[in-house]
């Protein structure tokens, strides 16, 4: 059967009008990061952990956390893999922008892990370990993008 | 506890492959369920419930409990959908068994399928994890993995090499079992030489996408010696689900199956599972995890797996088999993949291996996992449990 015989679903111009809420708890950290440049996370109570990113509740204590903490901006890779297989990213209708570095970051002060893109710079070889920074977006509009990617310190 | 014990008395599975254009889903479906029928020497007429799943989104078609009737035989009868990701299948099981566990139903056919040809597959995975704080950097189900081999690598100074030794041993024992989809033995070398797909896992470290289903029947004690004259009973099952953004994760250990493998072995009074559990399916995406997985469901110690895989001990003929069937790296139609662990260990207590029988076994494990980094794992007995 030739490909065109084949049954297309398109959404052709159209996009998926999905409108996620990302809670107070989440406003509060893009706001931070668009207006101050500012990491923040979240402390739970009852077990000490700080959350980056920041959420209403400690799923292991099932306990509100209240206390807000500023954490990074630096932080260390805990695990990372450079993704290179090309696919199409479903978010966006483009190939994703393969090779590249996909960090686990633990910002100082915090306890669980920052996704994010990590430069792939043959000089500062991306490891586990390694020191890194943000780099934020001169225009920032309070998303994830705001932070364009993590710079190698060392 | 459970008010009736339960035994596995009928699997059945379609020959696996990577595109079946010959059959739609209630065709295929039905394929494995005819077989299941079959192999218990029962008829849909004896069926009371049916549990049927597979991933959401992946056909693009939902609601398979409704629409497969005519290839489940669910047609007027009670069913169930149940749907986990990547533990859909052994979910399914665990599903099965609760219902013939409780003494409500007596018979009960299990179903897992996938049509993965049919399928965006990373692109439905991604609809798995959150729109805000995931998906920026998220690809697909292997990514995680990676991160995952990455950070135990790291911290136990293993090599690829060491993994690929897992992708050797599961790819050549797929060449025992005739429904498996890849039958092709391969070497170290050419596992290192495949193309790196996310540090450091290369193609020959990852399963396949497959078409196929896969059914099991599960019947309560009342019944079960009656229809199968060695059934597969189910010791106990358990299941543990951790996070809420990917990077809330433990990498480089897996919490859920330590403390699942842990609850398990409790309360089926398993004290030392290398020495008495006979054979293992595990559902083992990727080659890393055929060593960071057996650590933390308790085989053996934490940074030393990669020692006991090189000393065949996990080989046919060795002294734990895993993965007789080949597992997950040779075949993944993934809702069925976790359901096929469980055919696969009952088939191995029933003694119906054939080449890829392993001798004598009286105990049997199936495990089932998700991109999410959560397990189910289910432990089977020749033996009726006595508690």
């Amino acid at each position: 059967m030739a490909r065109g015989d084949h049954l297309v679903i398109s959404s052709g111009d159209a996009v998926q009008p999905f409108n996620y809420a990302v809670g107070l708890h989440g406003s509060k950290f893009f706001h931070e990061l668009k207006e101050n440049r500012r990491i923040v996370g979240i402390k739970c109570p009852a077990c000490g952990k700080v959350y980056t990113p920041p959420r209403r509740v400690c799923g292991d204590c099932f306990v509100e956390n209240k206390e807000w903490l500023e954490v990074g901006p630096q932080g260390v890779i805990d695990t990372f893999t450079i993704v290179r297989y090309a696919f199409i990213d479903p978010e966006t209708g483009k190939q994703k922008p393969v090779p590249y570095g996909y960090g686990f970051i633990r910002f100082d002060g915090a306890d669980t892990r920052f996704q994010h893109f990590v430069e792939l710079n043959e000089a500062r070889p991306i490891k586990i370990g390694a020191r890194v920074e943000p780099v934020f977006a001169e225009e920032r509009k309070g998303t994830i993008r705001d932070i364009l990617y993590f710079r190698i310190l060392d | 506890m459970a008010k009736k014990r339960v035994a596995v008395v009928g699997t059945g599975q379609t020959m696996h492959k990577s595109h079946r254009p010959d059959v739609n889903g209630q065709e295929l479906i039905h394929e494995a369920v005819k077989t299941a029928l079959a192999d218990a020497e029962l008829t849909i007429n004896d069926i009371d419930a049916i549990v049927i799943g597979n991933m959401d989104h992946f056909e693009g078609i939902n609601y398979v409990d409704c629409w497969s009737v005519d290839g489940s035989g669910g047609w007027m009868k009670p069913i169930i959908k149940l749907t986990t990701g990547g533990t859909t299948g052994s979910t399914l099981a665990i599903g099965g068994y609760h219902m013939v566990a409780s003494g409500l139903f007596e018979k009960v056919l299990i179903i897992g399928w996938e049509k993965n040809s049919e399928s965006d597959t990373t692109g439905a995975i991604t609809t798995a994890f959150d729109p805000i704080w995931d998906r920026l950097v998220f690809a697909g189900a292997i990514a995680g993995l990676a991160a995952e081999g990455m950070a135990y690598m790291t911290e136990f100074g293993i090599t690829d090499k060491d993994a690929a030794r897992v992708s050797v041993r599961d790819r050549k024992h797929a060449c025992n079992n005739p429904y498996a989809q890849l039958r092709q033995e391969v070497t170290l070398e050419e596992v290192l030489a495949s193309p790196m797909l996310s540090d450091p896992i290369h193609l020959l470290d990852v399963c396949p996408r497959t078409d196929g289903a896969c059914a099991v029947i599960m019947a309560s004690e009342d019944v079960a010696q009656k229809i199968c004259p060695t059934p597969a009973w189910v010791w106990g099952t358990a299941n543990r689900h951790t996070y809420t953004y990917v990077g809330d994760l433990n990498l480089g250990e897996i919490d859920s199956m330590k403390y699942a493998a842990a609850e398990l072995w409790k309360k089926t009074g398993i004290t030392e599972p290398r020495k008495q559990i006979d054979v293992i399916e595990l559902y083992q995406p990727y080659s890393f995890a055929g060593i960071i997985w057996i650590e933390a469901m308790g085989i053996i110690p934490r940074g030393k797996g990669a020692e006991y895989i090189w000393s065949g001990a996990t080989d046919m003929g060795g002294e734990l088999p895993i993965n007789p069937s080949g597992g997950v790296i040779a075949c993944n139609p993934i809702g069925a993949t976790g359901l096929i662990r469980c055919a696969e260990a009952c088939t191995q207590i029933m003694g119906k291996g054939g080449a890829r029988q392993v001798p004598d076994v009286n105990l049997a494990v199936s495990t089932g996992f998700g991109g999410c980094f959560w397990t189910d794992i289910l432990l089977y007995g020749k033996q009726k449990p006595d508690f």
